[in-house]
């Protein structure tokens, strides 16, 4: 079983290889956008720290940290997650979900690895960049521990985003014409750039516990830097779980709602 | 597509485009829902603000309350100035329906116009709460008294749905040069949210910068018409940017002009 779906998978993510190999003027384009993009999202911050040392109890160097884990989980949303919410909101336009619910596989995994963007490593490289400059600012790296809770909550980060993915695709079964649904997706996670501390009130509770953007960029951030509390560790992992959980629940329900258009 | 034509089919349109608004009701509140940044960068600016004041290149001092109307005002303007017609031209173009609106007799453009502005009336139900709340939150202080620069603010608010239509007509047209301007599209999204004042008043951008975004049309799209409503100009300097605003608005209605009668030419309607 296990064994099958490491198979589809693979099978998939060589076909998204082979398509980005044959469209290799793209990868250009979305080289230059990318690195475009990610200077872009940091002038707002070079703004902020312009005439000040701290944000909300951050340095620039620390708040540099969460930047970069922002544009590192935006690279992971642009090349995997994106797309197949993109192929799956033109299915259910068309109607051809059809064929995808009537293959012998879970159609939630069919969906979810349709299509991957493999020129987005350049995002990952940047973000890489990001971080690095981040820790020359700093003037220290980050311990080994650091190190493996960051990636342990990397996981759980990629974890919640692909669940609130899942949520989105849901809410287009109820809502056919959602061109727009993308586009809601990346300008909620967009708050994520800036470090948790800097809300306070509801935005804070929501941005904690409905869109946990606190999870995916901050406490890695802290993590790196050796200020994240085990426990907190401990509920970000299990929080993520609850919420992939969550997900796939809405997801069998939404489905059963479908009704295929204009076929 | 003689100019009486158009007008007298501009009722018909704009009641349609009314129509589709209504039925479509759920997706223009996922849009309204994309187009909360403005309260996003609310909390961030006023926390920033919070131990003391924004200290602007140009001398300006950002407090508080400052941020709070001007956010409010950005949320406000940016659902007075929206358009899409960049995306629906590049569906129309890549599924070939555009070639069905090139057989009639009115400009495809003047369609798009009309389902733009006809969204209007919906977006009022959205915009109409945060006024009020704005109204509440600040108190009168921060609005102009002066009627002039009340009307400057209607006049930039003009300006700056023009300028994000024809920009969006602009990128549409580029697909019947290219097949998908999509791409083209995320460019000048992402350009249009830092200049134009969407995520922080412009004038806290380094000197440097300051000269090259006034020549922008980013800011005239989102920026000026706030900074009027927040009173942050004077009438001499109120015109003189109105006066800039409407000579970006000459420019890209040429462009677009030059784009729409070349791009047009070669045009085939596939898929259609």
């Amino acid at each position: 079983m296990l064994v099958r779906y490491l198979r589809l998978l693979w099978i998939q993510l060589r076909a998204s290889a082979l398509l980005a190999a044959q469209y290799r003027s793209d990868f250009f384009i979305d080289g230059v956008i990318a690195i475009f993009w990610a200077t872009t999202a940091l002038i707002p911050l070079l703004v902020v720290f312009r005439d000040r040392q701290h944000l909300a109890g951050w340095t620039f160097g620390e708040a540099l940290l969460v930047s970069g884990w922002f544009v590192l989980l935006n690279g992971v949303l642009d090349g995997a997650i994106n797309p197949g919410l993109q192929a799956v909101v033109d299915h259910i336009r068309k109607g051809t979900l059809d064929f995808i619910l009537l293959k012998p596989a879970d159609a939630q995994f069919l969906v979810s690895v349709s299509r991957f963007e493999v020129w987005r490593v350049t995002t990952l490289a940047l973000a890489g960049g990001i971080l690095g400059y981040a820790f020359h600012q700093i003037g220290h790296g980050p311990s080994f521990f650091g190190l493996a809770s960051a990636a342990l909550l990397l996981a759980a980060a990629t974890v919640l985003l692909y669940s609130l993915w899942i949520l989105t695709v849901s809410a287009a079964f109820y809502v056919v014409k959602v061109d727009n649904l993308t586009y809601l997706f990346s300008s909620i996670f967009d708050a994520a750039r800036w470090p948790s501390s800097v809300f306070r009130g509801a935005l804070r509770f929501v941005f904690t516990f409905v869109v946990p953007l606190a999870l995916m960029t901050t406490y890695p951030a802290e993590a790196l830097l050796g200020k994240l509390e085990g426990t907190t560790l401990v509920y970000s992992v299990l929080g993520a779980a609850a919420f992939a959980f969550f997900a796939r629940r809405v997801w069998l329900r939404s489905i059963g709602r479908y009704t295929s258009a204009s076929s | 597509m003689s100019v009486r034509g158009t007008l007298r089919a501009a009722p018909t349109l704009l009641r349609v485009g009314f129509a589709e608004a209504i039925a479509y009701r759920a997706e223009m509140f996922v849009w309204v829902l994309s187009t909360t940044m403005p309260f996003v960068m609310l909390a961030l600016w006023t926390s920033v603000a919070r131990d003391q004041p924004v200290l602007a290149p140009g001398g300006a001092r950002f407090g508080s309350a400052d941020f709070i109307a001007y956010f409010l005002v950005t949320f406000v303007v940016r659902q007075l100035t929206a358009s899409w017609a960049a995306w629906e031209m590049n569906y129309e173009v890549r599924t070939g329906t555009l070639a069905t609106k090139l057989l009639r007799p009115l400009n495809p453009i003047v369609g798009y116009a009309a389902e733009n502005l006809s969204a209007l009336p919906m977006r009022f139900t959205v915009i109409v709460p945060v006024v009020v709340a704005a109204g509440f939150v600040t108190g009168a202080a921060p609005f102009p008294v002066d009627p002039v620069l009340w009307l400057a603010f209607c006049a930039a608010v003009v300006g700056g749905w023009l300028l994000t239509f024809l920009a969006n007509i602009a990128i549409g047209c580029l697909a019947l040069f290219i097949q998908s301007s999509i791409k083209v599209m995320d460019v000048y999204l992402v350009l249009f949210f830092v200049f134009s004042g969407y995520l922080f008043p412009i004038q806290l951008f380094p000197p440097w910068l300051r000269g090259v975004v006034d020549w922008l049309p980013f800011r005239y799209q989102i920026g000026l018409p706030v900074e009027l409503a927040v009173s942050m100009h004077d009438r001499a300097a109120a015109f003189s940017l109105l006066a800039r605003e409407g000579v970006l608005v000459v420019a890209l209605a040429v462009l677009v002009a030059v784009l729409w009668k070349r791009g047009l030419r070669r045009f085939q309607a596939y898929g259609g």
